[in-house]
């Protein structure tokens, strides 16, 4: 992303926020902080240095003024109007520093849990990263009509059932903040499987929220734990082979991201930060700096799974004990996990089975795990496994 | 805004259905009744009504100008309405707060929160 692009989605998410705070309508919202935005291109003089958050929220303001005062669409909203709306001169209001940052309240009403959890995802994205519809309906798979009646059914659901605008009380605010910190990881690992341009998203949203919420142990945790998956992005593959963790090519992780991911990881536990973020940054953590210190990983995944009776969780705790106390301990473990339709649960005991010489059950493991991945890059890798099972 | 809170009992106990009622001690019962009681008397609540059971339901339409009557809720059994009231607030988050104070919805019913229709 260029400094442009960045400063254009910190812009957007900035504005659409001020814009609802002020009329509660985020349809509304969302025209004027377009036409803001074109009229940006058309009258702000560049060689001024980039547009200010503070002009662009005028003009926002100003038009959606102007709507509610004379376009019939929404003259039935005149209401949202009040008495001391001055429309001042843009050129008045220069310092970004003025604009209030209401894009706390704003992220709260995206992933309020009387939406659905695709709507949450698709307006956070419209909301507060400046994506186009296109542009999310891309990355979804879905066609762009789909998308955009998706998000104007969210839109309008906000203002038909008064979905408030504002930071939870603090007797919501663990459970909300839960909501918040699932849609982002949900578009961090939407972009994992390859979208890149998603998961850089993902964490920009993630630091921004680590700003507004700084005492939240939970925010940092989850940065830290998209920071560190994404310093491992480049050697994640060879080409277009995918490259597991233990045969990964070290000097190609992003030392930058995993140094910021270690501060957020501290910032964390000096919050006394134990929860479920925490754990997998702590996880990915001992992965990227202490090099797979896999007693402690293993107990860390006991943590975990304690706190979320995930199989899945279970499943990663299984390996890691296998690593630490070998591949007998570890198939233990993963006997009984209600896990039979999940593939990595086949390829994990694959490689187990393989590890102990039981080569007929280990190509039935893998086998079973082709049959339930459609990604042609794990698709490759289990078969190369299972060619490797029959050479001598 | 005002919110219609619509009541479903799903499987729950009421007592309408004794045999299900009774399996409520007595102190769980007179708690069910001393919740609906307060939330009559929350500010901002307009005390609706709970209705009989979905079996004493007759279903109306009207085709070609000729009434048709049929037995039954329009809804399933299961998912008809077992009653209702109004309740105006500021927000959604408001109204979802009195939903989870409802007896039916951590008795294996559900409140439903419907806006009102405003012009």
């Amino acid at each position: 992303m260029t400094d442009d692009e960045l400063r254009y989605r910190e812009q957007w998410g900035r504005v659409f926020a001020v814009v609802v705070g002020r009329f509660g309508d985020v349809e509304l919202a969302e025209e004027v902080t377009q036409e803001a935005f074109e009229a940006a291109i058309e009258h702000w003089d560049p060689t001024r240095g980039p547009v200010p958050t503070g002009w662009l929220v005028v003009t926002a303001r100003n038009r959606a003024i102007d709507r509610l005062r004379r376009d019939r669409t929404w003259a039935a909203r005149a209401h949202l109007l009040v008495r001391d709306d001055v429309v001042e001169d843009p050129v008045d209001a220069m310092e970004d520093s003025d604009v209030v940052d209401e894009r706390l309240e704003l992220i709260f009403t995206c992933c309020h849990p009387a939406l659905a959890v695709d709507a949450q995802v698709a307006l956070t994205l419209r909301a507060l990263g400046g994506l186009s519809t296109r542009e999310i309906a891309r990355c979804f798979l879905v066609p762009e009509s789909t998308m955009a009646q998706r998000l104007v059914r969210a839109k309008r659901k906000i203002r038909a059932a008064a979905i408030p605008f504002r930071v939870p009380p603090p007797d919501l605010l663990a459970e909300r903040i839960g909501a918040v910190l699932a849609v982002v990881y949900l578009i961090f690992n939407e972009g994992y499987s390859g979208r890149d341009d998603l998961s850089q998203e993902a964490i920009r949203l993630g630091r921004a929220l680590a700003d507004l919420l700084p005492d939240e142990p939970e925010v940092h945790g989850l940065l830290a734990v998209m920071l560190f998956h994404d310093s491992r992005r480049a050697a994640r593959f060879d080409g277009t082979e995918l490259v597991l963790l233990a045969d990964q090519d070290r000097s190609l992780w992003d030392v930058g991201r995993i140094a910021e991911g270690r501060r957020e990881l501290d910032r964390a536990r000096r919050l006394h930060g134990n929860g479920s973020y925490v754990l997998q940054a702590s996880i990915a953590a001992s992965h990227a700096v202490d090099g797979s210190d896999w007693h402690r990983i293993a107990q860390l995944y006991t943590d975990l799974a304690l706190r979320t009776g995930s199989p899945v969780v279970e499943l990663n705790r299984a390996v890691a004990v296998a690593e630490d106390e070998g591949p007998e301990a570890g198939l233990a473990l993963m006997e009984g996990l209600p896990l039979e339709e999940y593939r990595y649960l086949h390829a994990a005991r694959g490689e187990l089975l393989r590890r102990l010489g039981r080569t007929d059950e280990a190509a039935d493991a893998y086998a079973r795990a082709l049959t339930l991945t459609d990604d042609p890059a794990e698709r490759r890798l289990l078969q190369r496994r299972l060619d490797e099972l029959h050479r001598p | 805004m005002k919110y219609m809170m619509l009541i479903n009992q799903g499987s729950g106990p009421t007592p309408q259905s004794p045999d299900e009622w009774a399996r409520l001690d007595a102190a769980d019962q007179q708690q069910v009744v001393a919740d609906y009681q307060a939330i009559n008397a929350t500010p901002g609540v307009t005390p609706g009504h709970g209705l009989q059971l979905p079996e004493t339901a007759t279903t109306v339409r009207v085709h070609d100008g000729r009434t048709s009557t049929t037995d039954g809720p329009f809804a399933g059994t299961e998912e008809a309405l077992g009653g209702y009231f109004v309740f105006e607030a500021d927000h959604l988050d408001a109204a979802i707060e009195l939903a989870a104070r409802v007896p039916a919805a951590r008795l294996g019913g559900a409140v439903e929160i419907r806006p009102i229709m405003e012009w």
